[in-house]
């Protein structure tokens, strides 16, 4: 295959970019833990409300500033809603549909998840800087999909 | 008189052959062409009335809801408008490459054309009836009527129809040419007919063994996951289907028209062949923020996705290559100078050119999508309806209306006139500047969080959202602008098609360099080429799809949420 040096060169730097940015997204997600929202365990998606820990659905304070909420997402809202935690808490969202499929994201933050029927999903954020937050469905999911939304105040 | 006129169609018999012209495929592409550009109109007019309202500007009445307005928008520029022009443009390809469509292809492209019109029908019967907003995704468990998806199955059976007629056309040229390389726009075709095949599968799977059971009520439930792992193996291979249409004109078609040579034809197979391999594993980066796939599938789908982004790189040097070679022949001079000996003024280069330089940011940005943690950033944002216009509204489409420019003259036995190709620059213009503003700034408000497929919401009037609100005006002035383009360019098509000045055009071809080395019969092994293809797919889904069956939670009974 006959190639131009030029070819060649622009072809390794290519490569390059390709490789980095495979390199940089390794380590970012198994020596930094930042790898995407992967929930692995299931649940029965007609049965959510008897299910443990879905029964319960709230906040609950598991640690030093450390805090866990477990959600169910619906059309058209999320259970709990208008969330309060403390400036610096590290907040862990349990999350499953109890119908379609919904979409989790806080503007201003990496926090965006898929939230299926029959799956958990989970995702942590910690929240340094005080304010509201708003909180979207950013998943198509019906005729109020534009309304499905609430917010974390963090003080 | 008559000898006169006997000899006159003499004349016109040979000079149609030397063109590669034959009136009745001529027909057949004409059909799918216009159907291709009305879509663009009902389609566009649509798309305007989802950037008014985005903006705040435009209420839509309950009986034609955003959601509808914006189903129907994907359906016919994704589906109907892509399908039919990759359909109309290949098949004159094929017909003028390989000496004229054999009868019984002409004829399975005619049935698949009425399949696929027909099958659209009956999915947008169910779509003005308020009964399948479900968006062109149409992600289980939500559930539209069994209609819709009746109507989606047809359109994959005409596609499909046509996919094996272009392969019986081509294996036909074959046996009669042993030892002889396709011809290089047909070897577009059919590695762009091979993907089109493969990829319908798994949308073919999903709606005929797991929905249609489902909605009819013969299961009570549904795996949601693999509904949708399937949807997007072949979603993000049509993407890149229309991409490698929009290529085949690059790398073949513009060198002739700004007068110069093609390309390494070796090199230009191998990105073929390469595209073909590894496109349809591709699909799991739209599911990266997904439940129940393990983080090592999805850092291996990291590589899956951004190795398709070689030959792209391999495409981008090509291009230039030529353009800066073809020019330098012409006399240009430095290292910038030789850009005045561009035929700046002829919309058959303008706007396909127009459509690479967008590739640049356009593939940029899938690159960043791609991987895991900046797609986190921006999943199910704006941003992605930045970039998928960008690809598809620019790179795409742009060179779609280039290649009108000639082909529908071609097809019509007609000419492109200095006014339309004035009207076509013109167009070319405002299509750019309406796509820079639009996709701008939806990339742009979907970095600050805004939703897609998300109607007119200020959330309570939360500051967040508010402050999204000068950028989704920045969008509809975009859009405005766009349907100013599209009117344009569908007055521009039917006038090369029905009123421009009869006369012959020609089907532009660029030929190899001089000294250009012979290409390897290797590159003809399409058989092996499709076994390559099955092992990457294997590699890439046996894994995930086997975890999600075995590992499913109870399915779920369908959903109508609208």
């Amino acid at each position: 295959m006959k190639m131009h040096l030029d070819e060649k060169i622009w072809l390794t730097i290519s490569f390059g970019i390709i490789m980095g940015f495979m390199i940089i997204t390794g380590y970012q997600a198994f020596a930094q833990g930042m790898s995407p929202p992967s929930g692995m365990e299931t649940i029965d998606p007609q049965k959510v409300d008897q299910t443990a820990p879905f029964d319960n659905p709230g906040v609950k304070e598991i640690g030093d500033n450390k805090y866990e909420v477990v959600m169910t997402l619906q059309a058209f809202g999320f259970t709990p809603n208008n969330i309060e935690v403390p400036a610096g808490a590290e907040v862990t969202f349990i999350m499953t549909s109890k119908d379609v499929v919904h979409g989790f994201e806080v503007a201003g933050t990496n926090l965006n998840a898929m939230v299926m029927p029959g799956h958990i999903q989970k995702i942590t954020q910690t929240f340094d800087k005080p304010g509201s937050y708003l909180v979207i469905c950013n998943e198509y999911c019906g005729a109020g999909h534009q309304v499905m939304s609430t917010t974390i105040t963090v003080k | 008189m008559k000898m006169e006129a006997d000899l006159k169609v003499g004349i016109k018999e040979k000079a149609n052959k030397m063109l590669g012209y034959h009136p009745q495929d001529a027909k057949l592409s004409k059909s799918y062409i216009a159907v291709a550009f009305i879509a663009l109109l009902v389609g566009g007019f649509l798309g305007l009335l989802q950037g008014l309202n985005r903006a705040g500007l435009l209420e839509l009445p309950t009986w034609f809801n955003y959601y509808q307005v914006l189903t129907a928008h994907g359906l016919l520029l994704i589906l109907v408008l892509t399908a039919f022009f990759t359909i109309g443009y290949f098949y004159a390809t094929l017909s003028h490459n390989l000496g004229g469509l054999l009868p019984k292809v002409r004829k399975l492209a005619w049935v698949g054309f009425f399949v696929k019109l027909v099958g659209f029908v009956l999915a947008v019967i169910p779509i003005l009836m308020n009964e399948a907003s479900v968006m062109y995704t149409f992600y289980p468990p939500m559930a539209a009527h069994p209609v819709f998806y009746i109507g989606l199955a047809l359109i994959v059976v005409g596609v499909w129809l046509c996919c094996i007629g272009a392969f019986i056309q081509v294996a036909n040229w074959r046996k009669n040419h042993k030892g002889q390389h396709v011809p290089i726009l047909s070897y577009f075709a059919t590695g762009v007919f091979v993907l089109l095949f493969f990829a319908l599968m798994f949308v073919a799977v999903e709606v005929l063994f797991m929905i249609l059971p489902w909605v009819f009520g013969w299961v009570d439930g549904i795996n949601v996951m693999v509904a949708r792992t399937l949807f997007w193996a072949f979603g993000h291979t049509l993407v890149n289907i229309w991409y490698l249409t929009a290529v085949s004109a690059w790398y073949v078609v513009v060198p002739k028209v700004i007068g110069g040579k093609r390309w390494s034809d070796l090199l230009t197979r191998v990105v073929i062949i390469a595209l073909v391999i590894m496109n349809i594993t591709g699909g799991f980066h739209h599911q990266i923020i997904d439940p129940a796939i393990n983080e090592i599938v999805k850092f291996m789908h990291v590589f899956m996705s951004l190795a398709i982004g070689f030959p792209s790189l391999m495409t981008a040097f090509a291009l230039f290559a030529v353009f800066e070679r073809t020019a330098r022949r012409k006399g240009g001079k430095g290292l910038i100078g030789w850009w005045k000996k561009m035929p700046w003024g002829d919309v058959r280069f303008l706007a396909p050119f127009i459509a690479m330089v967008a590739f640049i940011p356009a593939g940029a940005g899938g690159i960043a999508q791609t991987t895991n943690q900046l797609d986190q950033v921006v999943h199910n944002t704006m941003w992605i309806v930045g970039h998928f216009h960008l690809t598809l509204g620019m790179s795409v489409v742009m060179t779609f209306f280039g290649i009108s420019y000639w082909l529908v003259p071609f097809i019509s036995n007609r000419v492109l006139t200095p006014q339309i190709n004035k009207l076509g620059v013109i167009q070319t213009w405002i299509w750019t500047v309406g796509m820079i503003c639009m996709s701008g700034s939806m990339h742009y408000v979907g970095l600050l969080g805004s939703p897609r497929r998300t109607s007119y919401s200020t959330y309570g009037d939360h500051a967040t959202a508010l402050g999204w609100d000068p950028y989704l005006t920045l969008l509809a002035v975009g859009g405005t602008l766009l349907i100013i383009g599209v009117i344009l360019q569908v007055y521009a098509v039917f006038n090369m098609m029905f009123f421009a000045p009869k006369g012959e055009t020609e089907f532009p071809i660029a030929e190899e360099e001089e000294n250009a080395t012979k290409t390897p019969y290797w590159t003809e092994r399409w058989g092996l080429w499709i076994v390559l293809m099955i092992i990457v797919v294997a590699m890439a889904y046996v894994i995930p799809l086997t975890d999600m069956i075995v590992n499913a939670p109870p399915g779920s009974p369908p959903f109508k949420t609208w």
